[in-house]
C-alpha cells in the first residue's frame, strides 16, 4: 500500500505554479524531496497537509482521501517544519499538556522518553533551545502522537554534522516499523543520499523525476568528454548536457548500459547533487 | 545473534549492495558464517549502516538468488550454504581465465613454466 499518494496536484499563484504534481511514497520507505530553493517543495508539502487550497488534484494518506473533513487521518501524520510553531516561552512539559488536548493518541510517557533520549529538558523554554534541539523537540512531538507518516520540511538545514547524524538515527529508528514512512524535503542531498529509498526531484513546480535512489546512484553516469564523443553521446536516451569552456559534461540516465559502447570515455557515477545540477542547468534535445 | 562484521565505504566505486553481498559471500566461503546462522533483519541492518532499506533489500535478494541466504516469513533471514558449490565453480572459472591469459603472455614472450609457477606460488603465499 502507498503511505502517501499525490495525484495531479495543481496550485496556481501569481508568479508560481505547482503544476500537476504526482508521485507516491510506498509504505515502509523514505522519500527524499529535492529541488532548488523556490522549486515548490514547501508549497507541495503545504498542499499535502491541506494548509493551502489546491486548485485541483487529490492527496491520499494510507488509502484515504485527505481533505478538510478527514480529521482522523491527521492523527497518523506527524509534521515537522523548519521552525517550531509553538510560543517561544513554552517548555516541553507545557507542550505535552497542549498536545494531549489536540491529539487523541497523545502518549505522554512516550514523549517523556523521547525527551530524555534526545537529551531535552522538560522545563527549558523553547527560546533557550538551539536549532538542533528545536528540531528534535518537533520530532519528539510528531512521534508521540503515534504518527505513521512523518512529513519533514528541511529538517537538517542549519544543523551541524553531528546533529544531522543523530537525526538520521532517529529517522531510521522510526523506520524499524514496516508500516511507517517518511517524506523529507531537503537541499542537503548528502543526508538523503544515505538513507532515502526514493528521490523525487521537483523543478519550477513540476516533477522532473521520481525514482529509487539506487537507480540514480548506480545506473546513471556522468561523462566529461570532447566534441567528437559529445556528438554521439547527446543522441542517447534522456541525455542532458552542459557545455563548458574546455569540455562537455553529459548526464546519461542509461549510462550503466552504455559503458561497453563508449570504452574511450571515462564514465563516473553521479551524486544526487550533480544530477540535480545537470537537470537545472543543462540542455536537452 | 552472532557478531557480523560488514564494512561499508561510500568512497569506493563498488555499489553498497555489492559491498554487502560480496562480504557475506566471502564469510560463507571462509566458513565464518555457517548454515542456519541468523543475519540481521533488513531494517535493522539499514539502520546500523545508515543506508536505505531498499539497498539492503537488493543485497538480500541477490544473496537469496545465489543461494547464500534463506528468508522465512516471520522468522527472519538465515545463512544458507546452498550456493557455495556453484559460487566455487564460478570463481574457479574466473581464476582459470586469468591463468590462461598469463600462460599465453608467458608462452609468447619466452617466460618459462618454472618461472610462472614460482611467481604464482609467491603471489598465493604472499596474500595468505
Amino acid at each position: 500500500m502507498e503511505a502517501l499518494e499525490i495525484k495531479n496536484v495543481t496550485k496556481k499563484y501569481n508568479n508560481f505554479t505547482l503544476d500537476n504534481v504526482s508521485f507516491s511514497v510506498p509504505q515502509g520507505s523514505i522519500m527524499g524531496l529535492i529541488g532548488e530553493n523556490g522549486a515548490g517543495k514547501s508549497t507541495l508539502i503545504k498542499a499535502v497537509l491541506d494548509l493551502v487550497n489546491k486548485d485541483s488534484g487529490e492527496v491520499d494518506i494510507y488509502g484515504k482521501k485527505h481533505d478538510r473533513k478527514a480529521k482522523e487521518i491527521r492523527e497518523d501524520v506527524g509534521v515537522v517544519f523548519d521552525s517550531l510553531h509553538y510560543h517561544e516561552n513554552l517548555n516541553p512539559s507545557q507542550i505535552s499538556q497542549i498536545s494531549a488536548l489536540t491529539y487523541k493518541n497523545w502518549d505522554e510517557k512516550a514523549f517523556t522518553n523521547y525527551l530524555s533520549a534526545f537529551k531535552l529538558n522538560e522545563k527549558s523554554k523553547i527560546k533557550t533551545m538551539s536549532k538542533g534541539m528545536k528540531m528534535k523537540l518537533g520530532i519528539a512531538i510528531a512521534l508521540s502522537h503515534k504518527a505513521k507518516l512523518l512529513i519533514l520540511d528541511e529538517p537538517t538545514a542549519g544543523l551541524d554534522p553531528v546533529a544531522r547524524d543523530e537525526l538520521l538515527d532517529i529517522f531510521l529508528d522510526f523506520m524499524q516499523d514496516e508500516t511507517h514512512s517518511i517524506l523529507i524535503s531537503s537541499h542537503i542531498t548528502t543526508d538523503l543520499e544515505k538513507v532515502a529509498d526514493y528521490i523525487t526531484f521537483i523543478h519550477e513546480g513540476k516533477v522532473l523525476l521520481s525514482k529509487p535512489k539506487d537507480e540514480l546512484l548506480y545506473d546513471y553516469r556522468i561523462v566529461r568528454c570532447g566534441e567528437s564523443d559529445f556528438v554521439e553521446l547527446k543522441e542517447e536516451e534522456g541525455a542532458v548536457w552542459r557545455k563548458h569552456d574546455y569540455q562537455y559534461e553529459v548526464l546519461l540516465p542509461t549510462g550503466k548500459m552504455l559503458e561497453s559502447k563508449y570504452t574511450s570515455c571515462e564514465m563516473e557515477r553521479p551524486t544526487i547533487d550533480e544530477i540535480m545540477l545537470m537537470y537545472i542547468k543543462g540542455e536537452r534535445s | 545473534m552472532i557478531f557480523l562484521e560488514i564494512i561499508i565505504s561510500s568512497k569506493t566505486n563498488q555499489p553498497i549492495y555489492e559491498q554487502i553481498t560480496s562480504q557475506i559471500k566471502a564469510k560463507v566461503m571462509s566458513g565464518e558464517l555457517k548454515q542456519g546462522d541468523p543475519i540481521p533483519s533488513m531494517r535493522s541492518l539499514a539502520k546500523s549502516l545508515h543506508i536505505s532499506v531498499i539497498t539492503v533489500q537488493r543485497a538480500y535478494e541477490d544473496l537469496q538468488r545465489d543461494g547464500f541466504v534463506e528468508t522465512t516469513v516471520g522468522r527472519g533471514s538465515f545463512i544458507s550454504t546452498g550456493g557455495t558449490e556453484f559460487y566455487q565453480e564460478e570463481r574457479q572459472r574466473q581464476a582459470e581465465e586469468h591463468l590462461m591469459q598469463a600462460t599465453e603472455i608467458a608462452r609468447s614472450s619466452g617466460i618459462s613454466l618454472e618461472k610462472l609457477i614460482e611467481l604464482l606460488t609467491m603471489f598465493y603465499e604472499e596474500n595468505e
